[in-house]
């Protein structure tokens, strides 16, 4: 167990390979014994299908889960949504709980979304509503902001009418499926400029969900000014934040990137519109990563070989309410900002440090069931592994100390062990230290 | 100076009600004062009593107060009645002669911009440019003139060569450099405060007593001091007192109090009489262009478009110091800084007063933009923005820019950074001079720019908090020597002036 961990990838970037090597860890081909291999999306499919997958041992991890989709994919993340809404309602949670006007108070965080073409009879009757209300499409499987359009219109979308006799649209194949979704024309402007939230979230299992969220998110803004103007509906540098496409204007900036850190919204949220409001943002924007990752859990292949960081985007509207727009997985981007790239490797820094305790654990548990048997192995590691995701945690915070990138452990779960260790760590704020260096002898 | 502290005190007090005669808060004294004639616990047989007493509970004395308090922090005691103006300015002849040649040098330097490229210092705009800057006033960034031709009027180290060709003419010093006298850059014999000194006047940052900043930090439990703190900021607020306030600030303001304290201090309450003070110098730069325009975009573009917490503000700086280069009431403030602004004449009316255009006292915008855009992450309000901006230039930036002996000024803060630094870290200071690293060289760039561009925003603000608190920009020579003693292991292992930064 005092061997060094081994590591594949098959994806060269440097980002991921400087981090390896920092830690002294071994490269191994693929058909080495490796523990840790950094994959493709490509290849967790292989290596999870059931004609030409293999069994992972119990030393070995990968860093996705095999239908990862279920939260990824624009129209099944909302499904999913959708689905646990319901049965929140049904077993009368509190949680599930409607306004006056049909809306759910804590639960509406996804702007009204449909699907194309499945439920083009349903988004009318919703269009008719608002008809002055702009929508905006966007393809289920693409990225990068590619094929989003808006509209206003419903004209500008008879393609994707199901009954219509001029669509010779009739494939239902998934790449041609696309999501309609309320656009937010009301965003939070700074500097009269519209931005989103981009978030880090790993989760290292879903059942029981343990997720962390890297502390340096950070803001991309549109180079131009935001106009709710219809004539500039089809000017994607006012309307969408991916900096795949704003690093095309003209005015798009080399050195920054357009974004700016998390910690800067937060001094100009608080200075400008105080300290409560600014929390209560903070707190639902927590929320909503939480609550998405319980509607998508009991779908997903809990595989516990697998752990996986997601990119949550965020957009805040001018009532400081946050909408939950996307989750995407986390790919390694490819162009960065000089001040962005520091950031990017202690991300994957952090991630690293997280995960890497697991196959130590597991060579521990074999000695352990040798020696005092399977029952009580099972009990000592339910209680081990407790407090070792509440080490994970204070050595994490332990971490921002040296490094400026840390993560914060902070979610709101109504039940389940996830809030038992929150309460530890508000118990535990001091002391830190000694806390790592007991668990450190203890593996 | 030889002057009795009465007659002293009854000049003060004949100034600061000669200054507040004419302003809008005796105006609006005035109306209360009739208002409340009509309440019933006005008496006549005890008018002046009881409308004072109504005064009191209502708030206005406090205003008031805050009013006479604003003016005593700006403008420096009465001099001796004899005393020429210029005394109020500067007291020593040999600094005025420096900032007057310092001027003329910059003067010259924008005419022959303007001959070379064929550019009048100022003009009127024809009517369709002024619709076309109306209708793009809140989008000024996206514009990209051609700006390749305008160059800087001067840099922080051209500023830095003056100064330190500064020499008083009545000091002979005739003696060799040794460790005995000055061996930094500066070398005039001004009076700057010491160790034991600063201690007492900054005696609120001890060590003993809390800071926001460091107090406040996530492993310390908020009931040692952050709680209280926050708790008699939401106090001085509430009571609107604005000494109070400035006393508060010197251990750091919370965020989200800031804007409110800030503007407390600096007695700005963004009445309809300044926000339409701010759309008629909007008006201004609509109609007429002035070559420093140019020069504002440039500097712009250059700063604050590509640093990582401003670029997002970018037009909001725009809009403030177009309208700042037109602030006649800016002017004010010139009797008592060193600095005299430039003046031109709207072209074709040389000579003819109505038609004078007065130049900002400082045209090198590099140090203008950045103390202005830390201030956008507190006031989305341009209006409000814009006169927060005015009083801290007016109290403080407009020293970092103009030869005096004030202490707050450059000079002064210059030699107490060198002073600090030869006294204290007598090795380091050697070590540096002899690898031709001055001290002086690297951290001059910092003070000129209030540190603004060189901290993240968060630690800008808590020191910004302190000139507030102290009303004094010693803070920033101290920081500065802080910083080298903090380095100090690190740079005495350097061997170039490039390693050394």
């Amino acid at each position: 167990m005092a061997g060094k961990v081994k590591w594949v990838t098959d994806i060269e970037k440097s980002v991921l390979i400087n981090n390896f090597e920092k830690r002294g860890w071994i490269q191994v081909a693929e058909n080495e014994d490796w523990n840790f291999y950094w994959m493709s999306v490509q290849t967790i499919r292989n290596v999870f299908s059931v004609e030409t997958g293999y069994r992972l041992s119990d030393d070995q991890i990968v860093n996705h889960f095999p239908n990862h989709y279920e939260l990824t994919r624009k129209d099944l993340m909302v499904k999913n949504i959708k689905r646990y809404r319901k049965e929140l309602e049904k077993e009368g949670s509190p949680l599930a709980e409607k306004d006056e006007n049909g809306k759910y108070i804590y639960l509406d965080f996804v702007p009204v979304t449909f699907m194309l073409p499945a439920d083009y009879n349903l988004f009318v009757e919703e269009f008719r509503k608002n008809p002055s209300s702009t929508w905006i499409m966007k393809p289920c499987g693409k990225a990068q902001g590619k094929g989003i359009f808006l509209i206003n219109k419903l004209s500008q979308i008879k393609k994707w009418s199901r009954d219509s006799k001029t669509s010779s649209f009739v494939s239902q194949s998934s790449k041609e499926a696309y999501v309609i979704s309320l656009y937010i024309n009301n965003p939070l402007l700074i500097g009269g400029k519209k931005f989103d939230l981009r978030l880090y979230v790993l989760v290292s299992t879903y059942r029981p969900l343990r997720c962390y969220m890297y502390k340096l998110g950070f803001c991309r803004f549109c180079t131009v000014k935001y106009t709710p103007s219809t004539s500039e509906l089809d000017n994607m540098f006012v309307h969408l934040t991916n900096v795949a496409i704003q690093k095309h204007g003209d005015d798009y900036n080399h050195i920054h990137g357009g974004k700016w850190t998390v910690s800067n919204l937060r001094l100009y949220l608080e200075s400008t519109r105080g300290k409560e409001v600014t929390n209560k943002l903070f707190d639902e924007i927590h929320w909503i990563i939480v609550q998405s990752l319980k509607a998508v859990a009991p779908v997903m292949n809990n595989d516990k070989h697998c752990f996986e960081c997601y990119g949550y985007d965020i957009i805040i509207d001018d009532k400081l309410k946050p909408w939950l727009i996307e989750v995407k997985l986390h790919k390694i981007p490819e162009e960065t900002s000089f001040s962005f790239h520091r950031i990017k490797l202690s991300r994957f820094q952090c991630i690293f440090e997280t995960v890497s305790f697991v196959p130590q654990v597991s060579g521990l548990r074999k000695m352990l069931e040798s020696k005092i048997g399977h029952v009580m192995t099972k009990l000592a590691c339910a209680f081990v592994s407790y407090l070792f995701g509440v080490s994970i945690c204070l050595w994490l915070s332990v971490l921002s100390f040296r490094s400026s990138a840390s993560i914060q452990l902070d979610f709101r779960g109504s039940l389940n062990v996830s809030s038992a260790i929150r309460y530890c760590i508000s118990s535990w704020k001091i002391g830190t230290g000694s806390m790592e260096r007991n668990i450190k002898l203890k593996f | 100076a030889m002057l009795d502290p009465d007659s002293g005190l009854s000049l003060t007090i004949a100034r600061i009600v000669q200054r507040l005669k004419g302003s809008s808060l005796h105006s609006q004294l005035e109306r209360q004062a009739r208002v409340s004639l009509h309440k019933p616990e006005i008496k006549l047989e005890s008018l002046k009593e009881d409308i004072k007493d109504f005064l009191k509970t209502s708030g206005w004395e406090k205003k008031l107060q805050n009013a006479v308090y604003s003016e005593l922090n700006v403008f420096p005691a009465p001099c001796h009645p004899a005393a020429p103006p210029e005394h109020m300015k500067e007291p020593l002849a040999y600094m005025r002669k420096a900032q007057g040649s310092w001027e003329k040098r910059i003067l010259r330097s924008l005419n022959s911009m303007c001959t070379e490229l064929s550019i009048p210092l100022a003009q009127k705009r024809p009517v369709s440019e002024q619709k076309e800057l109306l209708s793009k006033w809140n989008e000024m960034g996206t514009d990209e003139p051609d700006l390749s031709l305008f160059r800087p009027v001067y840099a922080p180290k051209d500023f830095l060569e003056v100064l330190m060709n500064l020499r008083n003419p009545n000091y002979e010093n005739g003696e060799q450099p040794s460790f005995r006298n000055h061996l930094g850059l500066i070398q005039v014999p001004l009076k700057v405060k010491d160790i034991p000194e600063l201690k007492e006047d900054f005696s609120e940052l001890g060590l003993n007593i809390g800071q926001l900043g460091i107090d406040d930090s996530a492993q310390v439990p908020p009931e040692f001091f952050e709680n209280e703190h926050v708790r008699v900021g939401q106090k001085v607020l509430a009571e609107q007192d604005s000494a109070a306030a400035q006393q508060y600030v010197r251990q750091g303001c919370p965020t989200a109090l800031r804007a409110d304290l800030w503007a407390l201090i600096l007695n700005i309450s963004n009445q309809p009489e300044d926000i339409l003070y701010y759309e008629q110098l909007k008006s201004n730069v609509i109609q007429h262009d002035l070559l420093v325009d140019s020069l504002i975009f440039k500097d712009v573009k250059l700063t604050a478009s590509n640093d990582d917490y401003y670029f997002v503000f970018e037009d909001y700086l725009y809009q403030v110091l177009l309208c700042f280069s037109r602030d006649t009431s800016v002017l004010e403030h010139f009797a008592y800084s060193s600095a005299t602004p430039p003046k031109s004449y709207i072209r074709g009316k040389l000579g003819m007063e109505e038609y004078a255009v007065f130049y900002p006292p400082n045209v090198n915008y590099n140090s203008f933009i950045l103390s202005v855009a830390p201030l956008c992450f507190l006031y989305h309000e341009p209006s409000k923005l814009y006169q927060i901006f005015r009083e801290m230039y007016v109290r403080f930036f407009f020293r970092l820019h103009s030869i005096s002996s004030h202490p707050s000024g450059i000079v002064s803060l210059c030699l107490l950074f060198e002073t600090l630094l030869q006294t204290h870290l007598p090795q380091l200071f050697y070590h540096l001079r002899e690898i031709g690293a001055q001290p002086l060289r690297i951290s001059f760039k910092w003070m000129v720019r209030a540190f603004s561009g060189y901290l993240a925003t968060d630690q800008l603000l808590l020191l910004w908090d302190r000139i507030l608190g102290y009303n004094s920009l010693e803070i920033l020579a101290v920081l500065a020597a802080a910083v080298f003693a903090f380095r100090a292991v690190n740079l005495m292992e350097v061997t170039s002036l490039a390693a050394a930064e």
